[in-house]
């Protein structure tokens, strides 16, 4: 861990960093076509990461989810499992809710609410709301503030972000080549990530040769849609020493932080500047550190550009040089800092932003989950090897940093650390 | 009163407790673009919004606005999600700065009304006009009429006017 930055305090309670911990996590696979409903599905990963946190049912007594109308409740989940709760919620939200509810369970347990919080999202986000926004949805009658964008053909998320995306390649000369690199950086993960939905391997020209579905964005700069539940589970840190785990340590968390004028019609510029740009004002002095002391990233890569676009707003490199940032081999495993490392929504699976988080505990574990033989202790033994197939361990990581998304106008993020 | 009619096959609907989004589109209808200025600081704001996003002030008057303007970016659509535009890829989404109050109150600030890119007659633009938009082209205010009270305001390229040399469009054709 590197010395806090003392310099870049801020005036949050900074005795709330390393106070709790993510001690759990879990996940159904990633299909499209689950066969099973959300209450099943999130049923399955509650399950999953309290099992893998070591807990029983009577140790969790706190849930929260989010959901756009196209999920279950905690209400289900908890029952069907046999905990009685002390404290639930099921808020609306979709990408950059998995930091934001970090905050409040933190929030809760402070407040002497509940001890023990499970979070999950549960969705079947192909086959039955379609993420992309195909299918119902997009026959739907038109009315209040959907006139002024629905009307206009310009409704799912790869339409009402396209303006950030064009403007930034207008403003500093981002070549579609170079976010292409964001793709071809998480498919070669994903390669190594045995759970991923899609784990070929793809080119720059794979991407840039795909058919265009909305300038910029070709098919290969857009996530997958996918069916799947994921859940995390937070408690305090003292608590967390007896659980499973090596301790993944909470040293900050911004929740659902905006650019000024939140709307989707972008009166506030520039617009090739996101919300991580405001965020990043709380995160880095929350933790205590900067993004060079950051080993690995986890973004809300929907698309390639928002990738490229939190890295560079949150300080990972100049203002305008997300593009080359991206593209000279920083992000790869083996680089400087790998993004994504399960693959991401471009090819992991479609989540809403909680698996980079479970991604990145099991990276601060020093225990991805990739193909790497199991050792006589029962964890992998990494061979670092990054060939396709192979490992996707990254060495000696120490500290993350998850980057959550919702729209250009609306950031969450979170600093973790091995603790 | 509540406001229903067809566009492209969209239903489109003005709920009568929409009381801004009513006076928005009534005069959009009468093809003559209103938007609401502020009764206390007098700033115009795009799109309707009961309080006004710079002084919190709830009172305002609507006024007559200029339809000119300078694309701020775009996108060029070439796979529809919704059926209405399956039948008019590709189609441009365009983000206009409007001339009026450009650079304020922040230089950053504009407003930036939404369209698609238009023939004067306000029916989506074919292929050869799509090709030649990007950011920096002039655009003129028209609009698509959808019912009593209700038209859409749109763009199209503005003939009235020199266009910059060059307009900068996404590299790949």
């Amino acid at each position: 861990m590197p010395l806090p930055r003392q310099e870049v305090d801020a005036t949050t309670p900074k005795y709330l960093r390393d106070k709790y911990a993510i001690v759990g996590v879990g996940e159904t696979t990633y299909t499209r076509g689950s066969g099973r409903t959300t209450r099943a599905l999130g049923s399955w990963a509650v399950r999953n990461a309290m099992l893998d946190a070591g807990l029983k049912p009577s140790d969790i007594d706190g849930m929260l989810s989010y959901q756009g109308g196209d999920s279950t409740s905690g209400t289900f989940i908890s029952g069907d499992l046999g905990m009685r709760l002390n404290f639930y919620m099921d808020v609306f939200g979709g990408g950059s809710s998995t930091e934001a509810l970090v905050g409040i369970a933190i929030g809760l347990i402070e407040a002497g609410c509940c001890k023990v919080v499970a979070i999950f999202r549960s969705m079947n986000g192909y086959s039955q709301v379609r993420i992309g926004g195909t299918g119902a949805r997009s026959a739907a009658p038109v009315t209040g503030d959907m006139l002024h964008n629905r009307a206009y053909g310009w409704q799912s998320a790869g339409q009402n972000f396209a303006p950030t995306f064009m403007r930034h390649m207008y403003d500093y000369g981002t070549k579609p080549e170079q976010v292409a690199a964001v793709k071809v950086a998480h498919s070669h993960h994903a390669s190594n990530n045995p759970k991923a939905y899609y784990k070929k391997r793809f080119t720059i020209e794979d991407v840039l040769n795909s058919r265009i579905i909305c300038k910029p964005l070709h098919l290969l700069d857009c996530c997958v849609e996918t069916d799947n539940a994921t859940a995390i589970i937070v408690t305090s840190a003292e608590r967390a020493r007896d659980c499973k785990h090596p301790l993944v340590l909470i040293r900050g968390v911004v929740g659902r932080c905006n650019k000024p004028r939140l709307d989707m019609h972008y009166q506030h510029g520039p617009i090739s500047t996101v919300a991580g740009y405001y965020a990043r004002q709380i995160l880095w002095p929350n933790a205590g550190v900067g993004p060079e002391d950051i080993d690995i990233t986890g973004s809300y890569d929907a698309f390639t550009f928002t990738t490229m676009l939190q890295l560079e707003d949150y300080g990972f490199c100049k203002k305008g040089e997300g593009g080359e940032y991206v593209s000279t081999g920083a992000i790869q495993l083996g680089g400087r800092r790998p993004n994504n490392t399960s693959g991401g929504h471009l090819c992991e699976g479609y989540t809403h932003g909680m698996n980079m988080v479970i991604e990145n505990t099991r990276q601060l574990r020093h225990d991805a989950d990739d193909s790497c033989p199991i050792g006589a202790d029962g964890k992998r033994q990494h061979t670092y090897d990054y060939r396709e197939g192979g490992c996707r361990q990254v060495k000696n990581v120490e500290v993350s940093a998850n980057l959550g998304w919702a729209n250009p106008s609306t950031a969450s993020s979170m600093v973790m650390r091995r603790g | 009163m509540a406001i229903r009619g067809e566009y492209l096959g969209m239903t489109l609907t003005v709920d009568d407790l929409d009381i801004e989004n009513l006076e928005y589109f009534r005069h959009c209808a009468e093809h003559d673009f209103h938007l609401q200025a502020c009764a206390q600081c007098g700033r115009l704001r795009y799109p309707p919004t009961t309080a006004c996003p710079w002084c919190a002030a709830l009172e305002s008057t609507w006024r007559s606005v200029e339809g000119k303007g300078t694309v701020h970016s775009y996108s060029e659509v070439h796979h529809a999600i919704q059926p209405a535009f399956r039948g008019h890829t590709p189609y441009l989404i365009l983000l206009v700065d409007l001339d009026t109050q450009k650079g304020e109150p922040t230089p950053d600030e504009a407003l930036r009304v939404i369209g698609n890119l238009c023939t004067p007659d306000g029916k989506l633009a074919p292929a050869d006009q799509v090709r030649r938009v990007g950011i920096g082209t002039r655009v003129r205010m028209v609009f698509s009429d959808v019912a009593a009270g209700l038209a859409l305001p749109q763009w199209t390229i503005d003939a009235t006017t020199p266009q910059p040399a060059n307009v900068w469009r996404y590299p790949q054709e």
